[in-house]
């Protein structure tokens, strides 16, 4: 591998003009990723900025009311940072544990056959727009909650939560499985072998030794589910309250811009706190991020880094 | 005892699965029986009419047909080239980890932050106004990582006898990359692209803001026009049309042609795939 990387130990011809435009045209083309993540924080933090002239960052916090389109405007998130940290809550309280079960499924007990169906499927599913979520959320998961226990709207932190929850299955699923498989036949045997049954070796062999895969996983799901936009506008109600119990209508940070950036206009105070709402959430995304992205290395690091 | 428990683990397992599956077919039917009513030659091939009550979604159609054109042709040459940067050229290096963690970082970014950023720097900033091009060009940014990570992995499955075996013909390595890498990872590297185009196809979220139209009357003739999407079309039907109830029948209909044209496109992607890993 590293000889072709030396420049003019392979070849006369190595190193020559061609090749010189060619590995610069890749590094340029490859600028142009930091350039674009480096642009979103630049413009997430240029366009936020102002809004503190307005009002003073615990007031954007932690004030309790959200009333943007008031003079003055009432600049208060902490009911959005609430709904969505709620919604985030419960449905990876939905999701997490279906998504495991799923890849312990797909990995550990579905015969061949049926994994090797079930395993682009799951993938298959991850690929259906979160707007077809939101719409039966909206047409059908409402109208029968409202209906069943008799509540004043269907459109809820609950039925959001649900939804969110199936939509993790997909990318968690598939994350965690590629996590159990990683873990090798040998531990499987030795366990095998001392005696113990399947279920005792997935829950004491091969749950522990891919544990570090699962987080990962789990936490990519939850970053998912917290920046996830249309099912919240479409199936979350959009009362921008804090929420008291499972059926009541919230108003996540990513809904909130979603629906008010359109009607505001652009320099407003209100436009100013929506991509402060945005800074917010790309601030709580890089950090899950960078969360997984360590354990992940951890993992590598147990694993005696051979992969 | 522990037999017992391993037959109720085995039976917890295979019930998720199962309704899990069961709840997902159920799904599926239904949005087929309510989207089939709607089908026909007449609901694709013709525009919007009457305020949006009827007519079919043939100008929606077309503009998401644009959009995953242009956000193609943006992020297609950039995602090969990064790709290409990883395989072929990078050195354990400070740029190269820079380089890792901006894509992973990327990859993590809301959709609805991908919407503020290109209203704000390709909508205002660039002054290219609402319109397909900052729209597009949101939606490149957001399928990048996909394509950079798609392609580089296509590039590392071609083997280094490939590369030793044209370099021992005396090529040079930009010879050898244009005649032997690329070729090579060619296949691998469209079913990325069609993967991409799958995961593009149905986001709403980030062109709300940069150029998806409420209603246009006619298909999107330039660049720096505003364009009607599908997945956009469907929302706006129901929660802000003229009449939501009555027009239930046209939502499920374009409900159902969106989840046909993504998950169409992004199961040949995973059958390619597949076939690919297969060979291998």
């Amino acid at each position: 591998m590293l000889h072709t990387r030396k420049r003019g130990t392979t070849s006369p011809h190595f190193g020559g003009w061609g090749d010189r435009v060619a590995a610069r045209t890749a590094l340029s083309v490859s600028t142009v990723c930091i350039l674009i993540m480096g642009f979103i924080l630049y413009f997430l933090v240029k366009e936020s900025l102002p809004v503190l002239k307005a009002t003073t960052l615990s007031e954007l916090l932690f004030g309790m009311d959200w009333y943007p389109q008031e003079t003055p405007p009432a600049l208060g998130m902490f009911p959005l940072i609430m709904s969505s940290l709620a919604v985030t809550f419960l449905s990876s309280a939905i999701g997490l544990p279906v998504s495991l079960a799923i890849a312990v499924f797909t990995a550990e007990i579905a015969p061949r056959r049926l994994r090797n169906l079930v395993k682009p499927l799951l993938e298959l599913l991850g690929f259906i727009p979160s707007i077809v979520f939101g719409f039966l959320g909206m047409v059908v998961v409402a109208p029968w909650l409202q209906d069943r226990f008799s509540l004043l709207t269907g459109l809820n932190m609950a039925n959001a939560s649900a939804l969110l929850g199936m939509m993790m299955v997909p990318i968690v699923g598939s994350l965690a499985d590629e996590a159990l498989c990683a873990v090798p036949r040998e531990l499987r045997d030795a366990s095998y072998a001392l005696g113990a049954t399947r279920w005792e070796t997935i829950r004491r062999v091969v749950l522990p030794s891919a544990l570090p895969g699962i987080l990962s996983a789990s936490l990519l799901g939850v970053m998912r589910a917290t920046g996830e936009t249309m099912v919240m506008l479409m199936a979350a109600g959009g009362a921008a309250v804090i929420p008291r119990s499972l059926f009541d209508p919230v108003r996540p940070l990513t809904s909130t811009i979603a629906a008010e950036m359109g009607e505001t206009p652009v320099g407003s105070e209100h436009y100013h706190a929506l991509f402060f709402a945005g800074l917010i959430l790309l601030l709580i995304t890089l950090a899950i991020n960078l969360l997984s992205a360590k354990i992940e290395a951890k993992g590598f690091k147990l694993k005696g880094g051979n992969l | 005892m522990r037999k017992f428990s391993d037959k109720i683990a085995t039976l917890v397992f295979w019930g998720t699965a199962l309704s899990l599956g069961a709840l997902l077919a159920g799904v599926l039917a239904f949005v087929v029986n309510r989207g089939w009513a709607a089908l026909s030659w007449e609901f694709i091939s013709e525009p919007p009419r009457d305020g949006m009550t009827a007519g079919g979604i043939w100008t929606p159609l077309v503009g998401t047909l644009e959009l995953i054109a242009v956000s193609m042709v943006a992020t297609v040459p950039v995602g090969v080239g990064t790709g290409l940067y990883f395989s072929e050229y990078a050195t354990d290096s400070f740029f190269t980890h820079v380089l890792r963690q901006s894509i992973r970082a990327l990859a993590g970014v809301p959709s609805v932050v991908f919407g503020l950023f290109g209203l704000s720097l390709f909508v205002i900033f660039l002054g290219f106004g609402s319109s397909m091009l900052s729209a597009s060009l949101t939606l490149a940014c957001l399928s990048l990582p996909l394509m950079v990570t798609a392609s580089e992995q296509a590039f590392r499955a071609v083997p280094q006898d490939y590369r030793d075996a044209s370099y021992a013909l005396g090529a040079t390595k930009w010879q050898t990359i244009r005649k032997v890498v690329l070729p090579s990872a060619a296949s691998t590297i469209i079913t990325g692209v069609i993967l991409s185009i799958g995961r593009v196809a149905g986001e709403t979220a980030p062109i709300i803001f940069t150029g998806a139209a409420f209603y246009t009357p006619g298909v999107a003739q330039s660049l720096f026009d505003e364009v009607m999407a599908l997945p956009y079309h469907v929302y706006v039907l129901a929660t802000a049309g003229t009449n939501i109830e009555a027009t239930r029948p046209l939502q499920y209909g374009a409900i159902l042609v969106l989840v046909g044209l993504v998950l169409g496109i992004s199961s040949v992607g995973v059958w390619m795939r597949t076939r690919l890993t297969r060979g291998q």
